[in-house]
């Protein structure tokens, strides 16, 4: 990381400054608000989360293609199982994350919720892209189609639609401040389609099936297929984390070099 | 004195409070066209008149299917059920594989002229949420617990982490 000028620790120490709580009962929040101290704390976890998100998605994938049992009666094709579930998990799990930025910066002002808002929107949107994708080949084979306007299937395009919405929305405006605010309204707006994706299937006659791993019962999937699908499970979510410090580190340094820019710009131009 | 950010915060949970109650009332609202398919209990009791296009989706009744072929096209007929109510399907055409008695379909097409039966134009396969190996399955039916023939397998407490031999030993029968 380029040592920039104390100036630029200054600026950073002033701006912590104001964001600030002036109650202590907020301050626990704004401990991570100072990019500066985000930065010294994320960046060396990045590799380390980037590589066991590689290994653990390796080991739960072989696991799932090449050793879990088939289904017995889905046959081979049900393996995609091993990306799809994990997908769709992570696509709304990262758009809960995403949610929760846009509440801490709608109400606490939080600018480092903003700059991890507008970097998780595209992850997730790959992840959801991923869902639809594997869900759509499985589809074929198995039910005779590759889509149907059923309510699971849907709600999670609208998922997507709520990613890319709020990717544009958040990249919109020349002040970026404008497009946190506009964003955020639009990612908590956006959170009500989440336990429709969850319970689309019990509200309503789907051709999707319902969900076979719940809180309240048991796994609807045997051991020997459940392990695999857990690992993978975990690798894809390190992998969403690992993706996702890293953009949110990356656009830390670009606003820190976009504010030193400017500030050149302002002493030449005096 | 409410502070600023205590203020945005109620109003936030009051706008999400308002937008929950909006999106609920309007689910309800259009609750049969956000249902992908009509159960054979819901056909019984609506009628829907003949020629008109929709989905019919339930369990392939058991001893129903009758295939063979028309003017060389594959033709089946069979009984769609929910468990209260039944409807005789006619299909031309190619099955999916996962078709099968006990199997879950969604078909869509028309009831015939004095509601006697269901053509359908495409047949679906709907699967059940439950996984497991073959040896797993043929246990199961060993130990009388399950044929795949008459529905979806009993609850997965009693075989997601259970050897086949376990199960097959636990024979209730």
């Amino acid at each position: 990381m380029d040592r920039s000028p104390a100036t630029d620790y200054a600026a950073d120490a002033q701006a912590a400054m104001i964001a600030a709580p002036t109650s202590k009962s907020g301050a626990w929040l704004h401990r991570f608000a100072n990019p500066g101290r985000f930065q010294r704390l994320v960046q060396p976890l990045i590799p380390w989360i980037g590589w066991a998100a590689l290994i653990v998605c390796s080991v739960g994938l072989v696991w799932g293609f090449a050793f879990a049992p088939a289904d017995w009666q889905q046959g081979i094709a049900s393996r995609i199982m091993y990306v799809h579930v994990p997908a769709a998990w992570v696509a709304m799990n990262g758009y809960a994350a995403l949610a929760i930025c846009s509440l801490l910066s709608i109400v606490w002002r939080h600018p480092l919720a903003d700059i991890a808002a507008k970097e998780m929107g595209p992850v997730g949107a790959g992840f959801t892209g991923l869902c639809l994708i594997t869900g759509s080949l499985w589809g074929k084979p198995e039910w005779g189609t590759y889509w149907v306007w059923d309510a699971r299937l849907t709600s999670v395009l609208i998922l997507f639609f709520l990613y890319l919405g709020h990717m544009a929305l958040i990249r919109a405006f020349d002040n970026p401040q404008h497009g946190y605010r506009a964003a955020a309204i639009l990612g908590l707006v956006g959170a009500i389609n989440l336990p429709i994706i969850v319970f689309s299937v019990y509200w309503w006659n789907s051709l999707h099936q319902g969900n076979s791993i719940t809180l309240t019962g048991p796994s609807k999937i045997y051991v020997t297929m459940l392990y695999p699908l857990l690992i993978s499970t975990l690798g894809f979510y390190l992998a969403f984390i690992a993706m996702s410090l890293a953009r949110i580190s990356s656009g830390i340094m670009e606003n820190r070099a976009r504010a030193l820019l400017l500030a050149r710009a302002e002493r030449s131009g005096s | 004195m409410m502070s600023r950010k205590k203020r945005r915060l109620w109003i936030v949970i009051a706008c999400g409070l308002g937008l929950s109650t909006a999106v609920a009332l309007m689910l309800v609202a259009f609750r049969s066209s956000l249902s992908f398919f009509m159960s054979p209990q819901q056909v019984a009791a609506r009628h829907p008149p003949a020629g008109r296009v929709f989905r019919l989706g339930g369990i392939v009744q058991a001893n129903t299917v009758v295939m063979g072929t028309r003017d060389g096209a594959p033709y089946t007929t069979f009984r769609i059920t929910d468990g209260r109510a039944s409807i005789p399907v006619v299909y031309t055409g190619v099955l999916p594989g996962l078709f099968r008695q006990g199997q879950g379909v969604v078909t869509i097409g028309a009831m015939s002229r004095g509601d006697r039966e269901f053509l359908a134009s495409t047949v679906l396969a709907k699967h059940g949420a439950d996984y497991m190996p073959r040896d797993v399955e043929m246990a199961l039916r060993k130990a009388g617990k399950w044929n795949p023939k008459f529905g979806p397998p009993p609850n997965a407490g009693a075989w997601d982490d259970k050897s086949p031999a376990q199960i097959e030993a636990s024979n209730n029968g």
